[in-house]
């Protein structure tokens, strides 16, 4: 199955979790903040949260700004 | 002088210069600069995560007793401002931000319309509520019943170092709205800000003019002493100007009687 993450395509081989796809795909672990099909994930299900063939996902978080 | 704190949504600070965290060299010249600002408000913005490279992460070079004030950078309308807003909160990093809607990419000049949707939508949701403007007395307004927590207006264009160029319209919203005033945008010497803290303004945000400075933490502290001067002078009350000369010294009764017939 494919997933979009921050706009670009992802195969992925096997079903998983967001912690999974969070831990696998950002290089930094504090403050990640995720968006699943435009709902906001708290870190807290992100265990509980399966992803799905299609799903657009955003990993954000902060930056320097004015 | 005693001054009191500055309050913004019923939390005090001492501090009246408010620093952005964008455009330093490195994290060092930042928590450095952070320090010797002693800034007790921070800007900081958010940016998908680049999956390809390692980045730092900003919030470690913040300390802790700092209260983030998250900016939505890059939203173009009200609904992307919300959004980036919720987004923020869901971090846990508290729920002050600062609405910035912009869709304008020669003048980056915020869009006062969209800024005051997004600040009834998010006040109504408990934020505490900074929105950026152009300075204008009905915007304010509208902001103020929108339920916003200061106003900020702009000095001059982001990040062009112009200094007060709306000052009258500034001056119109420190003398007629009820919150507090910080100028944001534009401030690019110490001597701008002291001015616009001399006006009445009550506090100033400076990004652009300290992090692209040669030395950000010399020119953090510049801003915070001239942040500190124009309010002691504008709480002590500025002499009137005059449009003649007025000695300072007695100018007769030793050499001369009279002064000089013009």
């Amino acid at each position: 199955m494919n997933i979009t993450i921050n706009g670009k395509s992802y195969p992925l081989t096997s079903a998983k979790n967001l912690s999974d796809i969070v831990s696998s795909f950002c290089k930094q672990s504090s403050h990640v903040i995720t968006e699943l099909n435009g709902a906001i994930i708290p870190s807290d299900q992100w265990t509980k949260t399966n992803l799905q063939d299609g799903d657009a996902l955003e990993l954000v978080t902060f930056v320097g700004g004015g | 002088m005693i001054d009191s704190p500055l309050v913004i949504a019923g939390k005090s600070f001492t501090s009246r210069f408010l620093l952005g965290t964008g455009k330093f060299k490195n994290k060092k010249d930042l928590n450095d600069s952070i320090a010797s600002s002693g800034s007790q408000i921070v800007t900081v913005a958010l940016r998908r995560i680049d999956l390809e490279r390692h980045e730092e992460n900003i919030l470690e070079h913040i300390p802790s007793h700092i209260t983030l004030l998250t900016n939505t950078s890059g939203a173009r309308n009200a609904q992307e401002a919300v959004r980036i807003a919720r987004l923020a909160k869901s971090s846990g990093c508290g729920n002050w931000v600062k609405i910035e809607v912009i869709n304008d990419s020669k003048y980056l000049l915020p869009d006062n319309q969209e800024t005051i949707k997004a600040t009834e939508i998010l006040a109504a949701e408990g934020f505490v509520v900074l929105p950026y403007i152009s300075p204008d007395l009905y915007a304010a307004r509208a902001l103020v019943k929108a339920g916003a927590a200061t106003i900020m207006p702009l000095g001059s264009f982001i990040g062009s170092n112009q200094g007060l160029k709306t000052k009258e319209f500034i001056q119109v919203l420190i003398d007629e709205i009820d919150l507090p005033i910080v100028v944001d945008a534009g401030i690019g010497a110490p001597s701008q800000a002291a001015e616009a803290m001399e006006m009445g303004a009550d506090a100033v945000l400076v990004n652009t003019a300290v992090a692209t400075g040669q030395d950000p933490i010399g020119l953090a502290r510049a801003f915070a002493l001239a942040v500190e001067a124009g309010r002691m002078a504008y709480l002590s009350g500025l002499a009137l100007k005059h449009s003649l000369g007025s000695a300072s010294s007695p100018l007769t009764g030793f050499l001369y009687d009279e002064l000089p017939a013009n």
